[in-house]
């Protein structure tokens, strides 16, 4: 059974010390409807994705901090170049990183092995999402090459830019970039469907959903404020496409339509997505701290209600992001209550982590160092949208770097730490290996220090002027006042060092996925239902059979026992 | 419940959100610009009632097929779903040759924002009754054979909700225009 | 009749006698006919509706004619034909949720696309739409429909 790499862009294969030899290389790798190797592909994708995404904020910003000079790698970078990379790097990250690797990998990795089952209850619809999903990143990915080239009128795609040719330049590509973020949220209702009805109908003996671990309650919270969020979006974007390729006028007030109904559709959507993200990365988290604390999770019911709370409220926040769009000014005062309302559940869920670290028994793995740094970074990106969050001074930070910092202490915690503690805790899971701390805890810091530098200073940047979507501030004498460029130098600089340092992060990841330490079952001495099966799981999950739940899932240092931990499937007698 | 109708029903609910978001959109439109009174004279109230007619008809032999089902009747089970898919076939039928008409006398897409809702919303519908008849084939013909019968309530349900959506349709666009 | 051919899948309940999980069992087809019956009075009574309103100029009959009747229809087919009252009750909290949301977002974006006016601004383009517009319909005018909501505000 061959385990070289697959030569296709979205798939590598990994290393199956054991297993089902039966299947055949298509079967097993590129049609499989094993939940695990549909999550490898997500997850494979979204790293690739991420490469993309990467590179190109690495030629943007290179433009930012030595404007007109040829970028290594990419060449000059023209005003409309700048506008597609930056509209690229948004939509790339949130909708083809973020959300495969957090919901769709982890998503499809976990909820079967932490609820105790053999599969999805659809796995051939799971497949379907996948290949959609693919699709998807194809059809992005192609509009870069068509005539005009890739969208640049930003991930939020305002009309009249995003609607007529003549405005976007790009008549085909904005067609494609829309067609393919429409395949990406049809993947991702189909998964999300997927994932909601097999926690509800296949839990293992024995769990009631109070047993349930927290991420998998995320998941699911997460992909029902998905469901119900991105209806008017998807008939938005129908209107969209109708307005670029049929000449309608949906968003055109010369033709009875409106654009700020496209603002307004587009962030009834927008809002609870970023939330959408969050909640996975919080469930992330509570799963290390508990595990690396060998303490039980501080109230697991205020976790679940107030994540509830958070997505419920998150309908009713969305209209912060036009508080200068023209809106009525009555409505500026109900969102700006709402918003800084929202920040309150949120709060409530970092007490309960905080609560949940006193008094453990820490122990500072390379996991562990993701989930507290997240906890830290997301607190600075959390206070910070207070001031967005209030109409008044929104007025000033509005579409200003304060507001690109802000969402970037929000998102990269999301998305990045988020992914990278998810990763480091469940490879050897994943892959039957361990991947070398040392250079885990190397590839972590150099990390977490450069993403700072990269943003402080776009918030003071932002705070003395610096707009956003700007290709070249050299035109603006007064955004080139005294230590300003300065300033944008040391961010790019702090980006290219965090950039350098994921090098560390692949070669750990391909070099342990090899020849890394065989992992045992349950390395971290866990609870949960997944480290009761082997590593890696082989198809059905389960050889020895499918578990019986005893208990929650974070019963840690109990009084009873000897050990600190108290896996869920072990019976109530002493061991 | 049966793994197989929560999905349906989970489906309906994104997909109320879907319509919810055209239909709402549309509403305000049509509220602020009393002018569209103008073009939206011009659709065939008859066309849209009889369509109204067929789709309900559809809907009563999706159910009496739950019924047969459920009783273990495949074949009049299928028989009856089948002619659920008739009725889909006889409203897209009726549609076609109603906006061949619109067209021809120059009210397309384009030609009024009033007209460019019309065909968008009217057609997603459409485009979810040939989906539901292609699932309905599917079931049906599984049903025939006496197999998965439990399917034949699911694909109901999901009918139920696409002529749910035509009973709305209706009013905004046929009747009180 | 037939039980003993059917082929389920393993995740699939037993088709057919606990299908309806509250033993509601079985409504004989013919009650499902008399629903359809009523449906079919109600299209009748909501197509004559609007064309008294008109004539009678009393704008109310169209509205309670056309779309309180459309709101009895789907809760006719709702209730009837999908059997919402034997399922778990969360379906139609879920049903109703989903509905709520569609009326906050109505509710959040009316002020903004309902009005061509607002405190300091007008929207030129959409009042000149709508004046050429009637003008060209010449005469058809407010075919039974609301007027804009709030009346002109002052302009600047």
């Amino acid at each position: 059974m061959s385990t070289a790499h697959a030569d296709h862009a979205h798939d590598h294969s990994h290393d199956h010390a054991h297993g089902h030899h039966d299947e055949g290389f298509i079967k097993k790798y590129l049609w499989s409807t094993d939940h695990k190797m549909i999550a490898m592909q997500y997850m494979f994708t979204g790293m690739v994705m991420a490469l993309i995404g990467g590179f190109t904020v690495y030629v943007f910003r290179m433009q930012l901090a030595w404007p007109g000079m040829a970028v290594p790698g990419y060449g000059r970078v023209t005003a409309s170049d700048y506008n597609a990379l930056v509209t690229t790097h948004g939509s790339v990250m949130i909708f083809w990183v973020a959300m495969p690797v957090l919901i769709a990998a982890l998503g499809n990795y976990l909820i079967p092995l932490m609820i105790g089952c053999d599969d999805m209850v659809f796995p051939r619809l799971n497949r379907l999402s996948y290949q959609l999903f693919l699709l998807s990143a194809i059809i992005l990915i192609a509009s870069f090459y068509v005539p005009g080239g890739a969208f640049g009128g930003a991930w939020t795609a305002y009309p009249p830019l995003s609607a007529k040719a003549e405005y976007s330049l790009t008549g085909l590509g904005s067609s494609m970039w829309l067609l393919a973020v429409a395949l990406e949220f049809a993947a991702f209702l189909l998964g999300g469907i997927n994932f909601v009805t097999t926690v509800m109908n296949s839990r293992a003996p024995g769990m009631k959903m109070f047993d349930v671990p927290i991420v998998v309650w995320m998941i699911i919270i997460a992909s029902i404020l998905f469901m119900a969020s991105v209806g008017p979006l998807i008939a938005g974007a129908v209107m969209l496409l109708f307005d670029q390729q049929l000449g309608t006028g949906f968003f055109d007030p010369a033709k009875g339509g409106d654009p700020v109904l496209w603002q307004h559709l587009f962030w009834f959507f927008g809002h609870p997505e970023v939330y959408v993200v969050l909640l996975p990365a919080m469930g992330i988290v509570a799963e290390i701290i508990t595990v690396f604390s060998r303490k039980k999770l501080f109230a697991y019911k205020t976790v679940l209600y107030t994540a509830i709370g958070t997505g419920v409220l998150s309908f009713f926040v969305w209209a912060h992001h036009q508080f200068v769009a023209g809106i009525d000014p009555r409505m500026a005062n109900v969102f700006s209550v709402t918003t800084l309302l929202i920040s309150i559940p949120v709060a409530e869920m970092v007490f309960v982590y905080i609560g949940t670290l006193y008094g453990g028994s820490i122990r500072l793995t390379t996991p562990m160092l993701w989930a507290l740094s997240f906890i830290a970074e997301f607190l600075l990106g959390g206070v910070t949208g207070i001031f967005l969050g209030s109409s008044g001074s929104d007025i000033y930070f509005h579409d200003t770097y304060f507001v690109l910092a802000h969402f970037h202490y929000t998102f990269f915690p999301i998305a990045f730490i988020g992914s990278f503690a998810a990763i480091t805790y469940w490879f050897p899971k994943m892959f039957g290996k361990m991947l070398n701390d040392t250079w885990g805890k190397v590839h972590f810091w150099g990390t977490i220090i450069p993403f700072n530098f990269i943003f402080i200073p776009l918030f003071f940047l932002g705070a003395r002027g610096d707009h956003r979507r700007i290709y070249n501030y050299q035109h603006f004498p007064d955004l080139m006042k005294a230590g300003m460029q300065d300033m944008r130098i040391l961010a790019t600089i702090s980006l290219l060092v965090l950039l350098a340092f994921q090098v560390v992060f692949l070669v750990n990841f391909f070099y342990s996925l090899f020849k890394g330490a065989k992992a045992p079952a349950n390395p971290w001495e866990a609870n949960t239902l997944e480290w009761q099966a082997p590593s890696p799981p082989p198809h059905g999950n389960f050889p020895q059979g499918l578990p019986t739940v005893y208990r929650g899932p974070y019963e840690y240092s109990h009084p009873d026992r000897k050990d600190d931990y108290w896996p869920q499937t072990e019976p109530a007698q002493q061991s | 419940m049966p793994t197989g109708r929560l999905a349906v029903w989970w489906l309906i609910a994104s997909e109320i959100v879907i319509f919810g978001g055209v239909l709402g959109s549309y509403i305000m439109h049509r509220i602020g610009h009393p002018e569209w009174a103008n073009q939206s004279v011009h659709t065939n109230t008859w066309a849209g009632a009889f369509n109204t007619l067929v789709l309900l008809t559809s809907s009563l032999s999706a159910v009496l097929a739950h019924n047969a089902a459920s009783r273990g009747d495949g074949k009049r089970a299928a028989k009856l779903m089948w002619a659920t898919i008739g009725g889909g076939a006889i409203f897209l039928v009726v549609k076609s040759f109603e906006w061949t008409n619109e067209i021809q006398h120059g009210y397309t897409i384009s030609s009024s924002t009033f007209w460019s809702f019309y065909y968008t919303a009217a057609g997603l519908h459409g485009l979810h009754v040939i989906a539901g008849m292609i699932v309905m084939m599917f079931v049906a013909s599984d049903a025939a054979k006496g197999k998965e019968l439990q399917r034949v309530e699911n694909a109901g349900l999901y009918w139920h909700f696409v002529d749910l959506v035509w009973i709305f349709l209706f009013p905004l666009l046929y009747i009180a225009k | 009749m037939s039980d003993s051919t059917h082929g389920t899948t393993p995740a699939a309940p037993a088709s057919g006698h606990d299908a309806h999980g509250g033993g509601h069992h079985a409504h004989a087809d013919k009650d499902y006919i008399k629903i359809w019956g009523i449906l079919l009075g109600l299209l009748v009574v909501s197509l004559i509706g609007p064309i008294i309103g008109e004539k009678s100029g009393i704008f109310a009959i169209t509205l309670v004619t056309a779309f309180g009747i459309a709101v009895v229809k789907a809760y006719l087919v709702i209730k009837n034909f999908m059997h919402i009252g034997v399922e778990k009750r969360y379906v139609a909290y879920l049903l109703i949720t989903m509905l709520g949301l569609m009326i906050l977002m109505v509710g959040g974006v009316g002020p903004d696309v309902l009005r061509h006016d607002g405190t300091r601004w007008t929207n030129v383009a959409a009042h000149k739409a709508t004046e050429e517009g009637l003008k060209a319909g010449g005469g058809h005018g407010e075919h039974g429909e609301a007027k804009p909501d709030a009346p002109p505000a002052e302009h600047h």
